[in-house]
């Protein structure tokens, strides 16, 4: 299972019921379900990975996130996850509102713009960062709102959101001391555990 | 509904086919109380079977069919039958409904024209056609007499109950009223409950049939004549609902039939899409039962999921025990995919376990007899969950 959703399994507890946003081929629900007895339900849009999710015996609905949450009622998830999806919404903003009103707590990861491999090219060479952990070009990339720890951080205090946890990965998916010290200038990808 | 996109076969029957099947009666002599409060003393039940019945009778599923479908849903009747049953592409080896693995069982429901007890059938108590003194029926009468079958066979519960627009009201019936005698439920291009627009398509469908002079206030069977007209326009509304706009300009666009615009010319113009209506309609009108339809079209509009549960879908599906697949496809416009999203929400509120897949398709509620890729494989993906259950559990 990939690291951010490793660190994501660590923070949901036995027998919770979890929403996952963008649930992809359902490896992280289907870990939680084997492992931790979670009730999970996967959004997913891909319908490859739809069907995945459904050999795998999960419970999927085919939704796209920018159509909001309004389906779901308030507080009725333990958990929220929002996996790499965060900068591919139209308005991230008010999906981690919705995720918040449908979750009690919310775990949302996200590739950290601010990483300096990103800033140096873009400092040197002028163009839009592109990367093995980015690869798509300014015109046909899925991820239309980037952000970096900083401005993720800035808005969960402007929305007065309660920061329970947080992990920076670098480049190799490991906990560093040096990305834990400077999380906006080492960590590749941002690992967040919030609360109202 | 309609059968007219099957396959055409070529000489040899095609090897993903069930083959060639045999329909079956089973005479049922106990009275069945029915939901209007009237009953029937006895009845006929016409069906067919596909696969085998394991040991453990746990590989069962019933397949419930739509408004004009019938217990002919798989295969061929005979070496020389032009057309298979109006579920080929879902029924036979190999396919989402694999045969190899399931026994299936589809029957023509209580108030149909294509053998079950119905209205063209002979009343015992005057000895002349029931015509319009045939009970009305809602789906939980189907549901019962469904489950007098699933008894006859000693089948304790349903692998999977599985339906198409109407047939998927049933299932989710099935699912509430009986829920330890289903594991699964799949509801295809349904709904909690109909619209009034539907509503109203369904009253001009019955509108034609009922003001047709031959009606003769549905006893035209008495008079040796049948609504011919009436039906045909029926089923030509209810044909231009099955589709969608885009649906119908890829099949047809403006192609011209017989005669032609040039000036000068008083040839009359027939489009394709007219000819091909009246050929629908002239082939329904021959082949169903007016009082039938009229009967079916009112089990749809009073069909209200939640009515005995406060009007509240959530608390009716709380009731069910078994896992969801809901489908539905983008160009439905009479089951359109809002109204699966309801299911699906209920069921989450509900905490019930559900896969949802809204198809991409054009060919509007037909779609669900269609071959589409994406719709076959992720009927394949839950049939084999439902198959690898079948089999741990053995």
């Amino acid at each position: 299972m990939r690291f951010d959703l490793n660190l994501a399994a660590e923070w949901i507890d036995d027998n919770s019921r979890v929403l996952d946003l963008g649930c992809g081929d359902g490896s992280l629900l289907a870990y939680l379900r084997d492992h931790h007895n979670v009730d999970g339900l996967g959004l997913e849009i891909n319908d490859a990975h739809i069907r995945e999710c459904i050999e795998k015996g999960l419970s999927v609905i085919d939704h796209d996130l920018d159509y909001g949450l309004k389906k779901f009622r308030d507080n009725s998830f333990d958990v929220v996850v929002m996996a790499q999806a965060l900068q591919t919404l139209r308005s991230p903003h008010l999906v981690i509102d919705e995720m918040l009103r449908v979750g009690r707590e919310c775990i949302v990861t996200f590739p950290n713009f601010g990483y300096w491999r990103g800033r140096l090219y873009l400092g040197y060479r002028g163009r839009m960062p592109v990367s093995k952990f980015l690869p798509h070009n300014w015109y046909d990339t899925p991820n239309i709102h980037f952000c970096t720890v900083r401005d993720f951080e800035q808005l969960c205090q402007e929305k007065g959101i309660r920061i329970l946890h947080r992990t920076v990965v670098n480049a190799a998916d490991c906990e560093s001391l040096i990305a834990s010290k400077l999380p906006n200038l080492f960590g590749v990808t941002a690992v967040y555990h919030i609360s109202k | 509904m309609t059968d007219d996109y099957a396959p055409h076969r070529s000489d040899e029957l095609p090897p993903d086919s069930v083959g060639i099947v045999e329909p079956r009666t089973q005479h049922f002599s106990d009275s069945l109380t029915l939901a209007c409060g009237r009953s029937l003393d006895e009845y006929d039940i016409v069906y067919e079977t596909y696969g085998e019945l394991n040991a453990a009778k746990s590989n069962a599923i019933l397949i419930c069919h739509a408004l004009s479908g019938h217990h002919h849903a798989a295969g061929y009747h005979s070496a020389d039958d032009k057309k298979p049953g109006w579920w080929e592409v879902c029924i036979g080896p190999g396919k989402p409904i694999d045969t190899n693995h399931f026994f299936v069982l589809s029957i023509n429901n209580l108030g149909g024209c294509h053998g079950s007890t119905g209205p063209a059938s002979i009343n015992p108590a005057t000895g002349k056609p029931w015509g319009p003194d045939f009970p009305a029926l809602r789906c939980r009468d189907w549901v019962a007499s469904q489950r007098r079958m699933m008894a006859l066979f000693g089948i304790e519960q349903w692998a999977a109950v599985i339906g198409g627009s109407l047939g998927g009201m049933q299932a989710m019936r099935w699912a509430l009223e009986h829920p330890d005698e289903v594991r699964h439920c799949i509801v295809i291009a349904s709904a909690m409950r109909l619209t009034a627009q539907n509503i109203a398509f369904n009253e001009i469908a019955r509108q034609a049939i009922t003001s047709d002079p031959e009606f003769h206030g549905g006893r035209y069977l008495e008079h040796e004549t049948i609504p011919k007209s009436g039906l045909a326009l029926a089923r030509m509304v209810g044909h231009v609902t099955y589709l969608s706009e885009d649906g119908m300009g890829e099949k047809f666009g403006r192609e011209i039939k017989s005669g032609n615009f040039q000036i000068g010319q008083d040839d009359k113009v027939e489009f394709q899409v007219e000819s091909y209506l009246r050929y629908q309609g002239d082939v329904f009108s021959r082949s169903f039962d007016a009082n039938t339809y009229l009967l079916m079209t009112k089990a749809l509009d009073y069909f209200d999921l939640a009515r005995e549960y406060n009007d509240d879908p959530v608390e009716a599906f709380q009731h069910a025990k078994c896992g969801f697949l809901v489908m539905s496809f983008t160009s439905d416009w009479r089951f359109a995919p809002s109204r699966s999203r309801e299911i699906v929400d209920a069921l989450v509120a509900a905490r019930k376990p559900v896969c949802y897949a809204e198809i991409e398709a054009n060919f509007g509620h037909d779609a669900f007899l269609l071959p589409i890729e994406r719709y076959l494989k992720t009927f394949s993906a839950y049939m084999l969950r439902v198959k690898e259950e079948v089999n741990r559990a053995l």
